[in-house]
């Protein structure tokens, strides 16, 4: 789960991080108010959970607090396309009204979890401000890094190592060491995946994280109950997680519905190779019972301008015969075509053919009918006979 | 032979009492899989489907032998389970549980890299021998004892691709599922290196899925060591970036982990790259018909 900036910046904080002073404000007047008590000039940030927000107008300069009014108006309730955010964009819900601050120096500094190496790397970079991917592209040997041994832990030679490869000396040396050891007990003991600042700013000799990034593992969501909610979820992603499935928005017109990630992902290929358009990714898991299967036609079916559904079961620890009860029971509107193999197989299809719906066998030929079915209804609806 | 487990494979069944290490106990059983012992703390000395259980691995393994570990503990307990599993020795350590914190997975792996134990997973099937040993969560009847090696990072497709080479009479030595989380146990490059070696391997399908760079490094892997055909189908190829596609690996960040950097550096490693699962068995009668069956 990513976070906002200002959430980022409490918890790094909490843990020692010098940030800039600044509060997060929901409404133009609200924005004015901070600016005030923080005294200008100020920045007004959009929270939204992608980068690339300064050139695409999400943050604004004020050198008044109506100034920092004003910015707010126009960036709030606004949807910010970035090159992160693709093209349906992001709306700002809230802006963070900061302290302006004046670096000398940008630097780059994280603790990712490296998969292939199964720990977490200390990365750091005299290249900070800019898009790092963009860096590690054209300028690799900008990049320094270190490995933390899980069992050793981290240790502040390291750090001290990175600083000195980046040309740090003095003070700035031993705060950039410091920063480094909280950033990656952050990352431990707040479960993250990615604890990122960019930039780590020098401004008045002190360093401070201007902008910072953090994802935190879902999965340990049961050790931190204090954790805030996920503001940006649709509602049916939002629905989708109560039931324990797993659904993704996507941009297409054929509702998909399969068990096991995997074989979800090869379904919405499948569709696409010939030709058609998924509507969402939503895998119903392992062992999906018919409530959980009822749910996932639900959603499937609810987005706006969904044409067919496409359901690719796969049985194993799922039973063919739960997932069949789950489509009769709740059967929807749209045409549908159902691909059923595997546990219970017979059991499935005798269901489903009691209610006169055939199961492929086969998943490219149901693939194949799926996507024509779905061309069908564009015809139909163009001819003016919906349904 | 195969790979990693056959018939000597003695089989610990870790969380033996609960829902799913019930029901897959009584699976694996009739896989003909030797399960000789579980385990479930404060339940010593009951029995599920006949196999004892035992309330510490240390005991099972001291009672029955046991050399390999399957386990079902739910998350929270996961990292204790595998932990436990990895100090006795039993080696490979199979992970079944989803959900698993990746800061725990991280400890598990490092601790059974300095142990030298093989684990596969978390979050993954199992892995099966055809014929022989079956330890996870694989459909039975999918098997058929052949000459095809399979490794993937997905469930369900990995099962859609076994019963395609079954169907199309190639059948199977070892299918090992590597899991879907970010940190897992075994990579590509571990398990090809055994397939290498395995007389009984004729051929390799990859099944990989966008996220990572674990396909990239196999491809590295297999253009400078690797002498058996491989065939791969990648999953994801129509996954927008930012997106996480169920299994917690499968995020495209940036331009890294897209499907398209995988097919090609696949390609460029002399991979033959199906475009849809269903094409798999026949590129491997391709190659193999064409390189004499050998």
């Amino acid at each position: 789960m990513k976070v906002h900036e200002f959430q980022a910046k409490e918890l790094l904080q909490a843990h020692g991080v010098p940030v800039p002073r600044g509060r997060v404000a929901r409404s133009p007047e609200e924005a004015e108010v901070i600016a005030r008590e923080l005294g200008v000039p100020v920045a007004v940030k959009a929270q939204i959970h992608a980068g690339g927000r300064g050139k695409a107008g999400g943050i604004r300069l004020a050198a008044s607090p109506d100034e920092a009014q004003e910015a707010a108006a126009q960036i709030l309730g606004r949807v910010l396309v970035t090159h992160q955010t693709g093209p349906e964009g992001r709306l700002v819900r809230s802006v963070l009204v900061e302290e302006a601050l004046r670096p000398t120096r940008e630097l780059y500094l994280a603790v990712v979890i490296e998969n292939a190496l199964g720990m977490p790397v200390l990365m750091a970079s005299d290249a900070g401000g800019v898009d790092i991917e963009e860096v590690a592209r054209a300028t690799p040997e900008k990049i320094v890094k270190a490995p933390v041994d899980p069992y050793l832990g981290f240790q502040p030679f390291q750090a001290r190592a990175l600083g000195r490869r980046l040309g740090l000396t003095g003070r700035t040396l031993t705060e950039f060491a410091g920063i480094a050891y909280s950033l990656y007990r952050l990352l431990r003991e707040e479960d993250a995946e990615l604890a990122e600042i960019n930039p780590l700013a020098l401004t008045n000799g002190r360093l401070v994280a201007i902008d910072a990034k953090l994802i935190l593992d879902d999965n340990a969501a049961y050790r931190h109950p204090d954790r805030p909610a996920d503001q940006e979820m649709t509602e049916l992603e939002r629905m989708a997680k109560e039931h324990d499935l797993s659904y993704v928005e996507l941009d297409g017109d054929i509702a998909i519905i399969g068990n096991g990630a995997g074989l979800v992902m090869s379904t919405l290929d499948m569709v696409a190779h010939f030709g058609g358009r998924p509507a969402n990714f939503l895998d119903v898991g392992g062992g999906a019972s018919t409530e959980a299967m009822k749910q996932a036609l639900a959603i499937a079916t609810r987005k706006p301008g969904v044409r067919a559904l496409f359901v690719n079961i796969f049985g194993g620890i799922t039973r063919c015969d739960d997932i069949a009860r789950g489509i009769v029971e709740n059967r929807p509107s749209v045409p549908m075509v159902v691909r059923l193999t595997g546990t219970n197989e017979e059991e499935g299809r005798a269901i489903l053919e009691a209610q006169g719906i055939r199961a492929f066998t086969d998943p490219v030929e149901a693939a194949r009918e799926a996507v024509q079915l779905c061309a069908g209804r564009v015809q139909e609806v163009r001819h003016g006979h919906p349904r | 032979m195969a790979i990693l487990v056959d018939e000597q494979t003695r089989v610990l069944v870790q969380g033996i009492t609960g829902y799913q290490g019930e029901f897959h106990t009584r699976q694996m059983l009739a896989f003909g899989t030797k399960v000789v012992a579980g385990t479930s703390p404060g339940k010593g000395g009951s029995t599920v489907h006949g196999v004892p259980v035992f309330d510490t691995v240390e005991e099972a393994v001291k009672e029955t032998g046991a050399t390999a570990s399957c386990i079902f503990v739910p998350a929270r307990g996961a990292k204790d389970a595998a932990l436990e599993a990895i100090a006795s020795g039993l080696d490979p350590v199979v992970i079944i549980t989803e959900h698993i914190p990746v800061h725990d997975a991280i400890e598990i792996v490092a601790y059974a890299r300095q142990k030298g134990v093989h684990v596969v997973g978390p979050n993954g099937p199992g892995l099966a021998s055809a014929g022989r040993c079956k330890i996870g969560i694989m459909p039975n009847h999918l098997f058929q004892q052949g000459k095809v090696g399979v490794v993937s990072r997905s469930g369900t497709l990995t099962y859609e691709i076994v019963a395609a080479l079954t169907r199309a009479g190639l059948g199977e030595t070892t299918a090992v599922g590597l899991g879907g989380d970010p940190v897992v146990g075994m990579t590509f490059v571990e398990v090809l290196e055994l397939f290498e070696s395995d007389p009984e391997t004729q051929a390799v399908v990859l099944i990989g899925e966008i996220g990572g760079s674990a396909e990239e490094e196999a491809a590295e892997y297999i253009a400078r060591r690797f002498t058996k055909p491989v065939v791969a189908y990648i999953a994801g190829r129509t996954a927008p970036p930012g997106k996480r596609m169920g299994h917690a690996g499968a995020v495209i960040s940036g331009t890294e982990g897209t499907a398209q950097s995988k097919i090609e550096a696949l390609r460029a490693a002399g991979v033959a790259v199906a475009d849809l699962p269903s094409d798999v068995p026949g590129l491997l009668q391709e190659i193999l018909g064409s390189s004499g069956n050998s």
